[in-house]
């Protein structure tokens, strides 16, 4: 079985940092975006199975990179899971009706976020 | 030129007028018909046959008095504009019909006044009316070279024909809506297009006789200069005469007001009050062009004329007499024009003032339909149609029984004598409150006999019976009772004479009257409603009654005379305006007034009063009562307007706390996220380091390093949020003292050595002459220059970034700037970046350590300080900072 992929899209290095140790330990293969724009650039030539995206970020922001993803043919079926510090009922509805697949609030259980991605590679 | 000729070309240029008027009536919307130039051209309806013709007879033998009745209205005038605007505004307020409806109104509605002031009216301008006819008929004889007797009976006298055909015009273009106020837009065009008419061939001929007959002006002048009487033309020959010119003067002044033609054109058919703006230098400009050739068209017939003719119709003889008989014509019609425009201005207000406030109120009121608005409305058009056929035929016949050999010029003296008696009432009334309709009835009487006594009586005794023993003697040989001398005063003319003893008794009796009778409570209501403008506001509010009417009677009477369409219209306006409900039943003063105002454009204010009051249970209102009412209104009105102001005030207000709520949210919003932010990278590594016992050493320092500087971010952020909401609340207290300025700098450049060395970037501060002192919390400002230089610092390139420190002095402040090189602040920027949490877009995509906060807390503390921060927008090769504070 090839390895899962994982794009990591969030400005906070530190925060980055210990997904990204996480992820690899549990055998994905693990890319990181800084903003929007670095994970669109990415995402022209990778095709990840889940997408973890932060919504406040300078330039493009998450709900513009997760309007790419889902126009973006190759992209469209990948798994979006929102990780963000936007916890208001309204965000949350928001981001659900844009068609992301989970919605995660910061700050958050690592254990968690990796229970909730399993359940999505089911 | 035969007659059959003339005849002819009179009822085509009637025709002609007819036609104006239709169209007029047609596009009677447009600004071809509603401009200030027809109103001030209708205004010259003042300038009748009696300018036409009269002027020149009276220029030629009496000399220059023939211009007082010109430069009354011109020294008039500028007071005529602010008297007028408020007359207008009265006018228009309670929908007054003409001057005898104006003044009965301002005396509470008073039938027997506006009775008074009509008979007053039509006693002076009947006369007056007949001049015209007068003109026209001798006029016509002179072009169509026929006698003027020639004509046996009245059935083969063009004039009879001419006079019916005016009845016609004015009947037909003056009634044709029931409503007098309404205006009459035909009959004001054509009056306006005769203005241009009479001026021009008046001119037409003045040039004619001055540069054809004559070589020019000068050459009138030289030859006039040297007959014999040519020294009592120009001068005056006394102080008599000088103050005889002066009552002239004054008398025409008061005509341009009262004379009910004037009335008429000037405030019933004004349309905008802007019109009167162009008025007030177009009409002294037209009266003026009107007069500049009197005299040497006066001159020029004596000297060619001698004093055979008739000096009133040299303008006409002139021509003739050199056989330009097509000029003649022209001039004929020119002052045909004058007449008739006066004839028909005149009929039409005289008729609207017998119908509205002598014949309805004294005669008809009972008469009227119960059932029927159309026939009702009939009525009033027939009563007024026959008014103005027996106005203009009653002249007529004036004319023919006393075939006076008057001049033009003293009939029409004695119309403004007798129409002055109104003076006092009409002006005194409408600045002073106390003036009572008792007083107003007394003094317009005794005016009017005095007048009789020392002007109709010896003129008819006179010029009619020949008889001068009157004259001379006095009444049963009193020489003190002399009717042209009266108490001895024997160096006035008769005119000026009359007008004299007639207005000072006239204007004693009515201030004697008011001072000792008190009026009743509604003429005291009025009087306040036209002296002070202050309770013009109130409209109808300003209308005081008490008693019990039901709104089911008032409806009852309106639908008689305004159908029922127009009545329902009229009150569903009426309860719009005022918000009231139209179920109620009983109905208040305000509706009240509201209709006796939309009858008072039907049948006059007296008659619509007594109509109203014959179907509510009126009860009286004593005067203090009215008073304070009247204060009580206005005070409403006022706290009204006060209570509006003070809601809007409150709306945004509340908008304001929306949008404040709003920023409160949106800060609470960037707090939350970025207290967040360290949190969760702080338990993220915790977790990890926990979970992974077996994780490098390496590894495991670089978590716990990330844990150390998220807790420092932590704290430093928890410590800048308190901080500035303590500054931003006020609780804290600046320790302020007086330091040198070039010392804090010099602290706050080592404080951000480290950093600056670190990019290797060049800190200069251009020293002052002399240091600067201010009082000022050192650590605080501290703070504000190393958050401006560690930005410079953060946002310059490396190596080749330059920070420059600047520090000067303007006028009590002391400026420091702090200038980079760097990449700038976008234009977008500048605005918010005073903000909280506000970071710049245009960062290096490497996040650049920041909380968002520092400027905020610099302008926070730099407020403190009284003093200002701000960015050059200006400054276009870097960012340049510039901080203020008092010395």
């Amino acid at each position: 079985m090839s390895k899962k992929k994982i794009l990591i899209v969030d400005d906070e290095p530190n925060i980055v940092m210990s997904l990204e140790y996480t992820f690899k330990k549990n055998n994905f293969e693990v890319f990181i975006a800084r903003d929007g724009a670095e994970a669109i650039e990415i995402l022209k030539s990778k095709v990840p199975d889940v997408i973890l995206l932060d919504i406040m970020m300078p330039n493009i922001d998450g709900y513009q990179t997760l309007e790419y993803i889902r126009k973006n043919d190759t992209t469209k079926n990948s798994k979006v899971i929102f990780l963000t510090a936007k916890n208001k009922g309204s965000d949350i509805e928001k981001g659900l009706a844009m068609g992301v697949d989970k919605y995660l609030t910061k700050p958050f259980s690592i254990k968690k976020v990796m229970a909730e991605i399993n359940e999505l590679m089911i | 030129m035969n007659s059959y000729i003339l005849i002819f070309i009179i009822i085509g240029y009637l025709l002609l007028l007819f036609g104006v008027a239709f169209w007029a009536e047609k596009k009677a919307k447009r600004t071809w018909v509603n401009n200030p130039y027809v109103y001030t051209l209708s205004l010259a309806v003042y300038c009748s046959a009696w300018t036409y013709y009269g002027s020149v007879g009276i220029a030629a033998t009496s000399g220059v008095s023939f211009l007082t009745t010109y430069l009354g209205p011109v020294i008039a005038f500028p007071i005529w504009i602010i008297v007028l605007k408020k007359i207008i505004k009265i006018s228009k307020q309670h929908k007054v019909s003409s001057i005898a409806d104006f003044i009965s109104l301002r005396y509470g509605n008073d039938r027997f006044l506006g009775a008074l002031v009509t008979v007053i009216c039509v006693l002076g301008v009947v006369p007056y009316i007949s001049l015209q006819l007068k003109a026209v008929s001798e006029t016509f004889g002179i072009i169509s070279k026929n006698p003027i007797n020639s004509s046996s009976t009245i059935f083969q006298d063009s004039t009879f024909y001419t006079a019916f055909l005016l009845a016609v015009f004015a009947a037909f273009f003056g009634t044709r809506t029931t409503d007098a106020t309404q205006r009459r837009q035909g009959i004001i065009f054509s009056v306006a297009v005769e203005s241009v008419i009479k001026l021009v061939f008046f001119l037409g001929v003045g040039i004619y006789v001055s540069y054809f007959l004559f070589d020019g002006t000068l050459d009138i002048y030289n030859q006039i200069s040297i007959t014999e009487d040519f020294e009592s033309l120009t001068t005056f020959d006394s102080l008599e005469s000088g103050i005889n010119w002066y009552f002239m003067i004054a008398l025409s002044f008061l005509a341009i007001f009262l004379l009910p033609r004037q009335f008429h054109v000037s405030v019933i058919e004004n349309t905008n009050q802007k019109h009167l703006k162009k008025a007030i230098w177009l009409f002294p400009l037209y009266l003026l062009l009107f007069n500049i050739f009197v005299v040497f068209i006066a001159w020029g017939g004596k000297l060619r004329l001698a004093n055979l003719a008739n000096p009133d119709y040299y303008s006409l003889l002139l021509p003739l007499q050199n056989g330009d008989i097509f000029l003649a014509t022209l001039v004929f019609l020119g002052g045909f024009s004058a007449a008739i425009s006066m004839v028909i201005v005149s009929t039409l207000a005289l008729s609207t003032m017998l119908s509205n406030n002598l014949i309805i109120p004294y005669g008809f009121l009972d008469k009227f339909s119960k059932s029927h608005p159309d026939r009702n409305a009939n009525y009033i058009k027939n009563i007024r149609r026959t008014a103005i056929f027996c106005l203009i035929l009653g002249a007529y016949f004036f004319y023919i029984n006393f075939n006076i050999e008057l001049s033009l010029f003293s009939i029409g003296q004695l119309s403004f004598v007798v129409i002055a008696q109104l003076a006092p009432s009409f002006f005194i009334g409408l600045f002073w409150n106390r003036g009572s309709s008792f007083a107003a009835k007394m003094g317009i009487i005794t005016g009017a006999l005095i007048t009789t006594y020392t002007l109709v009586l010896p003129f008819v005794l006179d010029t009619i019976f020949g008889n001068m023993n009157f004259i001379v003697f006095g009444p049963f040989n009193l020489t003190l009772l002399r009717p042209y001398a009266l108490f001895g005063i024997d160096f006035l003319n008769p005119v000026t004479h009359a007008f004299f003893w007639s207005m000072l008794f006239n204007v004693i009796v009515y201030l004697y009257v008011s001072l000792s009778f008190k009026g009743n409570y509604r003429e005291r209501n009025y009087g306040e409603m036209f002296v002070n403008s202050n309770y013009n506001s109130l409209q109808e509010n300003a209308f005081v009654w008490k008693g019990e009417a039901y709104v089911s009677d008032i409806r009852n009477v309106l639908n008689r005379f305004l159908g029922e369409e127009r009545t329902e219209r009229a009150l569903d306006l009426f309860y719009l305006k005022y918000d009231l409900s139209k179920n109620d039943k009983k109905a208040d003063a305000r509706l009240i007034n509201f209709s006796e105002k939309l009858l008072t454009g039907s049948i006059g204010s007296a008659s619509s009063r007594i109509l109203i009051a014959s179907v509510v249970d009126e009860q009286p209102v004593t005067l203090i009562e009215v008073l304070e009412i009247l204060e009580e209104n206005k005070k409403t009105i006022s706290s009204n307007k006060f209570l509006k102001q003070k809601s809007e005030e409150l709306i945004l207000l509340t908008e304001k706390l929306k949008l404040q709520d709003k920023l409160k949210d949106e800060f609470l919003d960037t707090v939350a996220h970025e207290l967040k932010t360290p949190t969760t990278s702080i338990r993220a590594a915790s977790e990890v380091l926990l979970d992974n016992i077996d994780m490098s050493e390496a590894l495991k320092m670089q978590f716990l390093t990330n844990i150390l500087d998220d807790s420092e971010r932590l704290a430093k952020l928890i410590h800048n949020i308190l901080d500035l909401e303590k500054l931003a609340s006020g609780r804290e207290v600046l320790d302020k003292k007086t330091n040198n300025l070039s010392d804090t700098i010099e602290k706050a450049i080592s404080g951000v050595h480290t950093i600056a060395e670190k990019k290797n970037i060049k800190i200069i501060i251009s020293k002052p002459q002399k240091s600067y002192t201010a009082l000022y919390d050192e650590d605080r400002i501290l703070q504000v220059l190393i958050n401006v230089l560690s930005n410079a610092i953060k946002f310059v390139e490396e190596k080749k970034g330059i920070v420059k420190i600047t520090l000067e002095k303007i006028e009590n402040y002391i400026k420091i700037n702090i200038e980079d090189n760097g990449k700038g602040i976008l234009e977008e920027d500048i605005k918010y970046i005073f903000d909280k949490f506000y970071q710049s877009k245009n960062q290096n995509v490497k996040k650049p350590v920041g909380s968002g906060f520092g400027l905020a807390i610099s302008k926070q503390i730099i407020e403190g300080h009284n003093g200002r921060i701000w960015v050059d927008k200006d400054y276009k090769t870097g960012a340049r900072f510039s901080i203020e504070i008092p010395e």
